[in-house]
């Protein structure tokens, strides 16, 4: 037999490691030094309390059980004087430790889908403002629609270095389209007011991704992808890549500039279309 | 007829040569050895390429004259080349999963484990399961070739998602780097499906007299489930690398759509990047539980034995671990909450993916019953076997966030996912594969480890995992993205990960990485100058505690072994000794009180 004494040395150790690891664990998230980058979207701040009620859940689930386990580690350490209790099973038990935790997912369930319906499975308003994202390897671009508000069709055969988006300059409604090459120019999006982004990739997939806003979508080639959010406070924000894309995929940076709805159309005013730029 | 078929076997396993006995063998017990040993040397190059990966996050922009001596391509200037990084992310994830984990779990395990403990004498098919080892090993050497090719080794991270990894132009890595990969990965799967059609069969066909389903020890429906998902799931990737092989080199277009990289138009019509996802992660979820059933299994077996005390809901525990393989098949969309797939798909499942936390809840508080009221034995497998517990909860709490679709949206391809998955995934399997050694190496190779070493190896690697990876949930909190080469692009990320979190991840890392060299020593000095251990060094139940150590091919002698009860009979009252193998007949156990019977752990 192991030497009991030994035993209890290693019980206590791995006891205390543990009973400090739910102390560290405490103070680190507890004391938020490090913590969710600040918010500026509308429908971040429901995404953020239900992180916090994931957490605080968790985080006592965690607590309990771990401090448990420092408990019965300490406890019942071996020692050859005594001899171990025999039970094989407590339906009782056992029935309670499988409907606690059912319950606690069904809530977590019910918040969660809900959330999602409203954020993610909800149509944006009618009225939204929208814009066209568009990564390649290793920028992001952007296309308004113009004052029709319809984006003009596109095809990745037409692709070139004059039409980076590929855009049909023959589709009426691309004439009134404003793009830009990849690089050239920031987001400009409203504050205050829904916008709807769709996202497309010209190569490789890409995510976009804007941690204060709780936004992050995969560009998908082949296919046009969407989010829509409301910013509630003006700035600029950094655009992130969230997928993998290739070697420069830690630098794929694009900026996002939030600002009073009339300055972002004095500022469409001020640009070229379709028509000017593809003749 | 009995005792015929029992000589019959006994002249099939007569000695051999050198040759057939430790290399080309056919006997089960040998082939685990060799799937375990090379799933260690696959681990440590793992663990190597994650220290390079950690030096360039600890000290970015560093020169490292040194590294440029061993690497001059990859580390020009002492620099890490962007590309270079990505491809360490993704062998180092890919061996981890496949050549590491998976490998020493469902082959080591399987083999070393499965016709012991049922009172075999060997696999169904044993021709078959030295085949599924050597096919093993050629995928091993085929991945490890790309660091050799052209361009380098894959770089599209484990995941392979194309078209970053269908387009050659896309990426370096992505010629013969991804070639080698995905014909690597084939010949991975060919090996499984061989290994888990024989440990499948065997479980089935090959038990011993007495030996029920409901007699099994949870170490072997733990493997038998994880056959049965492997079986399933892995033939579904196999199509899907042989689709993504002739997307690469023959112009196909499951995954591979119409576009353009780098000004240079690629023409393919109407292919589907998402298939490809779907795909992997029917196969890639399951594969999280392939990996963590075993070691679950390994858990309940060592701390049954070493808390001297009966798993605590034996049956739960069954119920649970099929629960989780049914589960596993239908929760694989939680990988793709923001790819673009219909958002009601996450709706559904992120339904399945909450519910499967409720067995493993259940798996978690039924070991903790388990050690309510024992007399814990502090053997070196049981501290393993408890930091799994320890480990798999911090790791599986962590789940609930990602598994949230809303939350997800936030933590998606943050460091929060690389600690969430490191710690329920990596560590805690680690953790199973190492109790497993610790426990079941006197009988493959009839010595002890040494303790000492034992218990220092684990308890630097425990409190060192838990520095490396819990920090990394606050670089998730945080938003920092994972598999970025470096964070100096972004002010924001910047801020937040360059500063001292990262610097101690990688100090600490490269620490507990040195510190496996203690379980190297241990492992290649024990087995030849270790202790010798007897047949049963930690009085435990199982049936190959009653074979000799280590136990000859064949395993038994002239007659199989007959099972009386089942294997958790620890402790019991009133018996002389607090355990009973599952070869004691109920009728002839010693009791104190006279006339007592001990029956399936209860006196009648």
């Amino acid at each position: 037999m192991m030497n009991s004494k030994m035993g209890r040395i290693d019980a206590a150790f791995l006891a205390f490691l543990t009973v400090a690891l739910v102390v560290a664990a405490v103070v680190t998230v507890g004391g938020k030094f490090w913590w969710l980058p600040p918010l500026a979207s509308e429908h971040g701040k429901a995404i953020d309390t239900l992180f916090i009620v994931t957490l605080a859940i968790t985080g006592l689930v965690f607590v309990l059980v771990q401090l448990f386990l420092a408990l019965v580690i300490f406890k019942f350490a071996g020692s050859e004087k005594r001899r171990a209790a025999h039970f094989t099973d407590n339906k009782a038990l056992e029935l309670i430790w499988t409907i606690v935790p059912a319950v606690i997912l069904t809530a977590l369930i019910v918040s969660g889908g809900r959330l999602w319906s409203r954020i993610q499975i909800a149509e944006p308003p009618e009225d939204a403002f929208k814009v066209e994202v568009w990564g390649e390897q290793f920028r992001w671009t952007f296309r308004y629609p113009g004052k029709d508000g319809q984006f003009g069709r596109t095809d990745p055969k037409l692709i070139s270095v004059e039409n980076p988006l590929g855009i049909d300059k023959n589709d009426p409604a691309a004439k009134d389209d404003i793009f830009f090459f990849a690089g050239e120019e920031n987001l400009h999006i409203p504050v205050n007011k829904p916008v709807v982004v769709y996202l497309r990739s010209k190569d490789v997939l890409h995510s976009f991704y804007v941690p204060q806003l709780r936004v992050k979508q995969d560009a998908v080639p082949g296919m046009v992808t969407r989010t829509w959010f409301v910013v509630t406070k003006k700035g600029e924000y950094e655009i992130a890549c969230a997928e993998l894309c290739g070697l420069g995929h830690y630098m794929m940076r694009g900026v996002m500039v939030a600002e009073d709805e009339k300055d972002v159309e004095n500022w469409l005013k001020d640009q070229l279309t379709v028509a000017d730029v593809l003749p | 007829m009995e005792q015929k078929t029992a000589h019959e076997h006994e002249i099939a396993h007569k000695p051999e040569s050198f040759w057939t006995k430790y290399i080309f063998s056919q006997d089960a017990k040998i082939i685990g050895i060799q799937y375990l040993i090379t799933a260690f040397l696959m681990g440590f190059f793992a663990m190597v390429l994650s220290w390079l990966m950690r030096i360039q996050l600890g000290w970015p922009g560093k020169q490292f004259p040194w590294l440029e001596r061993l690497m001059p391509n990859a580390m020009e200037g002492g620099v890490m080349k962007p590309e270079f990084y990505i491809a360490l992310v993704t062998i180092h994830g890919t061996v981890m999963v496949f050549f590491f984990i998976t490998a020493a779990l469902v082959g080591g395990f399987s083999n070393i484990l499965i016709p012991l403990q049922i009172g075999a004498r060997d696999m169904a098919f044993p021709f078959v399961n030295m085949l599924s080892y050597w096919v093993f090993l050629a995928s091993c050497i085929v991945l490890i070739s790309s660091f050799f090719v052209p361009g380098g080794p894959a770089g599209g991270g484990w995941t392979m998602y194309p078209p970053l990894s269908s387009v050659k132009e896309a990426l370096p890595g992505s010629g013969w780097g991804t070639t080698l990969w995905l014909l690597s990965m084939a010949l991975f799967i060919v090996s499984t499906t061989m290994g888990s059609l024989n440990y499948i069969t065997t479980v089935l066909n090959l038990r011993t007299k007495g030996m029920t389903m409901g007699r099994l020890p949870l170490t072997v429906w733990a493997l038998f489930v994880a056959a049965i998902i492997g079986l399933l799931s892995f033939p579904v990737l196999f199509a899907g690398a042989v689709m993504l092989l002739l997307d690469r080199h023959l112009g196909t277009s499951f995954f591979t759509p119409y576009i353009v990289v780098a000004e240079q138009h690629i023409p393919r019509e109407g292919g589907f990047p998402l298939l490809w996802q779907h795909l992997f992660w029917f196969l890639g979820h399951p594969e999280v539980y392939i990996a963590i059933l075993p070691a679950m299994g390994i858990t309940s077996e060592v701390i049954s034995t070493n808390a001297r005390k009966p798993i605590f809901g034996y049956k739960t525990m069954v119920a649970s671990i099929c629960a989780i393989g049914f589960l596993s098949f239908i929760v694989w969309g939680h990988h793709m909450f923001v790819s673009g797939m219909n958002p009601w798909l996450g709706t559904a499942f992120m339904t399945t993916t909450l519910v499967i936390a409720v067995p493993s809840a259940i798996k978690t508080f039924n070991w903790l019953a388990t050690l309510w009221g024992a007399n814990i034995r502090f053997t070196t497998a049981m501290l393993f076997a408890i930091g799994f517990v320890s480990t798999f909860v911090t790791g599986g709490l962590t789940g609930l966030f990602l598994g949230n679709p809303p939350i997800d949206i936030q933590l998606h391809d943050t460091y929060f996912v690389v600690a969430h998955f490191h710690m329920v995934m990596g560590t805690a399997a680690a953790f199973g594969i190492f109790a497993g050694t610790y426990h079941w190496f006197p009988k493959m190779f009839g010595r002890m480890m040494n303790e000492k070493l034992g218990k220092l190896h684990f308890f630097l690697t425990f409190i060192g995992v838990y520095l490396v990876f819990f920090p990394m949930h606050f670089l998730g909190f945080m938003g920092i993205p994972r598999r970025y080469y470096a964070f100096d692009q972004f002010q924001s990320f910047a801020a937040a990960a360059g500063g001292s979190i990262n610097l101690l991840i990688s100090v600490v890392a490269i620490a507990v990485g040195l510190a496996q060299l203690i379980f190297v020593f241990n492992f290649v000095w024990s087995a030849f100058k270790g202790q010798k251990a007897d047949s049963n060094p930690w009085k435990a139940n199982t049936l190959e505690w009653q074979a000799p150590s280590p136990p000859p091919h064949g395993n038994w002698g002239d007659e199989l072994p007959v099972v009386y009860r089942w294997p958790y009979d620890y402790s019991v009252p009133g018996a002389t000794e607090d355990f009973i193998p599952q070869t004691v007949p109920t009728v002839t156990v010693q009791t104190e009180k006279d006339g007592g019977e001990v029956k399936d752990g209860k006196v009648s």
